[in-house]
């Protein structure tokens, strides 16, 4: 674990310590990711050659591959690689504040509230998409302020806010459940699908509204990423070091909510990408504290990966990404795991 | 401020009370002499049929399912030391929900009775797994547990959606399976899961004093003598026999497993000695009670049990952690 040095921005009010390895790692994600990038373009129900796909990334190609590649498969590409960032990112920030290898978004009972408002769209008043990807956003919303407004009682405490997330998703589930088993079966088959997250016929505006969110909120979480450290060793250390430990927790924690919420809106509430990627980040760098550049880097790699596996293995016809997202990601965490306890470390 | 032994004689009391409910209450009004009767002999009417081969075998199961669940969500909490794990961390409830899916969409079957074995397999199987990964090297530590439940549940869980999305009768049977609940139990299946559940909830009942010696950390444990692999497989292997048989017989109740023990804790402290007897009498309090309200809030159609526990529960539940200092692991 050698350290690079230090890199220090705007007369030193920001500063990252780089760690060798992670930058090897970060490194290797982005030409994993690259690559699957340039697979997603060329590969479909119809090819495109290598040169043509590229071309129409740029502009100037043929109508077919103008139609598949620029205005269907690059922006859903992009769609599956920004997504996957905001949730592992997301991630990240729950794992290092909750301090519990369990921690998500979830557990302020985003991704029920999430799936509520989408289900409550689509099986009570049959909307369509953007409706649908509306109510998600309101529902995740509407549901993680409620957790952190029931939990706050003289500060959210961590343990508290975990305890009351469980109890109103619990509730989210039931509410879910009830709506699902009462649907015909095509409207619960939909709900289903939306639940698992799926990338289907993402475009361009799921694309862009997904990079401004991470535009405008990565760099919010990425300037307290040392706070975040900070608060790993406790509420009162983190003070007596100078972190204002309640307003740098609430900042942390509405900005990753709001990532998982412009996510949960575009794709669903992908199944365990905010669970698995920080995990798997951590081995592969070895290195502590949260890893939230690393995190994110995979989520993306992991997310488009697998929409790509989903959209192949059944063709025609295609397997929802979160189905995917699970599978690889717990054999691989799985994978991972096994490996660094056979060898006795960790 | 009532003693700890007091409250659980009211535990108790209450328990039987819905217990009684249970018996008494149903779809089809039966008087209250007629029910009584009924438990001590048949008359052969209707009535006395229904009470006998349905609602008491219900609540047999009920009362059972529920304690397993409390204890199994106890032991899990205190094995892992983390206040997110319920009873279904260890792959219990996804490796059941596998099974059960395949179970419909390849083989065909239909029922409740017909799962029971399949639900309980698969759970096992997945148990089995999970601690093995956690083990691998050396012993099972909390967050080793976790992490490897985590890692083997989504690979089960996104599994059991595939099937599902292929297959639009697994979808429509299963979407009914995942909620739990009491509905149509019958002998038949109480009388498969009950020895693995009383045994099950006896394992766990002795196991309180050596996870208090436990608790107090590995090394502290360790020099008072307490054989940590051990106490940990053990506790393991109740948890799998408890969660397992319950969910094979009602379907996955995570939220009971979950929250009853936090309840339990914020009564009486953290002392397993009483939080795995007072989580085994509220928790089937909270279900046979959540499946009487089920069975009377929508004539003439019933609420599954699963939805009304969290329904009632929950709320509870957050009232209780706001309002206490509740005991943390």
């Amino acid at each position: 674990m050698t350290a690079l040095g230090s890199v220090r921005l705007l007369d030193g009010r920001v500063s990252f310590r780089l760690h060798a390895r992670s930058v090897w790692v970060c490194g290797a994600i982005l030409v994993v990711t690259l690559g699957a990038l340039v697979t997603a373009l060329v590969v479909g129900d119809y090819h495109v050659p290598l040169g043509d796909a590229v071309r129409a990334v740029f502009g100037e190609s043929t109508r077919m591959a103008e139609l598949f590649v620029a205005r269907r498969r690059l922006p859903r590409a992009l769609t599956a690689v920004l997504v996957g960032i905001a949730l592992g990112v997301a991630g990240a920030v729950f794992q290092s504040l909750t301090r519990n290898p369990l921690g998500s978004p979830d557990i302020v009972g985003f991704g029920q509230g999430a799936s509520t408002g989408a289900v409550v769209v689509l099986l009570l008043f049959g909307g369509g998409a953007t409706q649908t990807a509306l109510g998600a956003f309101a529902g995740g919303l509407v549901s993680a302020a409620a957790v952190y407004l029931l939990a706050l009682k003289g500060g959210a405490h961590g343990y508290r806010l975990v305890l009351v997330g469980i109890g109103v998703s619990a509730m989210l589930i039931a509410f879910n459940n009830y709506l699902v088993t009462r649907a015909e079966l095509t409207d619960a088959r939909a709900a289903t699908v939306w639940i698992v997250g799926s990338l289907y016929e993402r475009r361009w505006p799921e694309a862009v509204l997904m990079a401004v969110a991470l535009l405008v909120l990565v760099p919010v979480v990425l300037a307290l990423s040392r706070a975040l450290s900070v608060l790993d060793i406790g509420d009162e250390g983190a003070t007596a070091l100078g972190v204002r430990v309640e307003p740098t927790r609430l900042v942390l924690i509405v900005a990753a909510v709001g990532l998982t919420a412009v996510a949960t809106a575009c794709a669903g509430p992908v199944a365990f990408v905010a669970l698995v990627a920080p995990q798997v980040a951590r081995r592969l760098t070895g290195s502590p504290g949260p890893g939230l550049v690393p995190a994110g880097l995979l989520g993306g790699a992991l997310l488009l990966i697998s929409d790509l596996v989903a959209q192949r293995l059944t063709s025609p016809g295609e397997l929802p990404v979160g189905v995917v997202t699970g599978a690889v990601g717990g054999v691989y965490l799985a994978w991972l795991l096994y490996r660094e306890w056979r060898s006795g470390r960790g | 401020m009532l003693s700890r032994s007091t409250g659980l004689v009211l535990c108790l009391a209450a328990l039987v009370g819905c217990a009684l409910l249970s018996v008494a209450v149903g779809a089809r009004s039966v008087p209250l002499s007629t029910v009584l009767e009924a438990l001590w002999s048949s008359d052969g009417s209707y009535d006395a049929l229904v009470v006998a081969q349905q609602r008491v075998p219900r609540t047999v199961l009920g009362v059972l399912v529920g304690a397993a669940l409390g204890l199994a969500g106890a032991l899990m909490q205190s094995l892992t030391r983390n206040p997110l794990a319920d009873p279904g961390l260890l792959g219990v409830n996804s490796g059941a929900a596998a099974a059960v899916v395949s179970a419909i969409a390849f083989l065909g079957l239909t029922g409740p009775l017909e799962y029971v074995w399949f639900a309980f397999g698969g759970a096992a199987v997945a148990a089995l797994v999970v601690y093995g990964l956690g083990s691998s090297g050396r012993a099972a530590g909390p967050v080793r547990l976790a992490l490897a439940g985590t890692a083997i549940s989504a690979v089960l869980v996104a599994y059991t959606y595939a099937v599902q999305l292929a297959d639009d009768k697994a979808l429509d049977q299963f979407r009914f399976w995942i909620v739990g609940g009491l509905a149509g139990r019958d002998m038949d299946v109480l009388v498969r899961v009950a020895p693995f559940l009383v045994v099950g909830i006896l394992v766990a009942l002795f196991l309180a004093r050596p996870l208090n010696v436990i608790a107090l950390g590995d090394e502290t444990g360790r020099a008072l003598g307490a054989n940590l692999g051990r106490v940990r497989l053990t506790a393991a292997a109740a948890i799998t026999l408890l969660c397992g048989a319950a969910t094979a017989a009602a379907g996955p109740f995570s939220f009971i497993g979950l929250t009853v023990p936090h309840i339990a804790r914020s009564l009486v402290g953290a002392d397993q000695r009483w939080v795995l007897p007072y989580s085994a009498l509220l928790a089937p309090c909270l279900l046979l009670g959540a499946d009487v309200v089920g069975r009377v809030v929508l004539p003439p159609s019933e609420l599954e049990a699963g939805l009304v526990t969290a329904f009632l529960g929950a709320p509870v539940f957050i009232a209780l952690v706001r309002g206490r200092k509740v005991a943390q692991l």
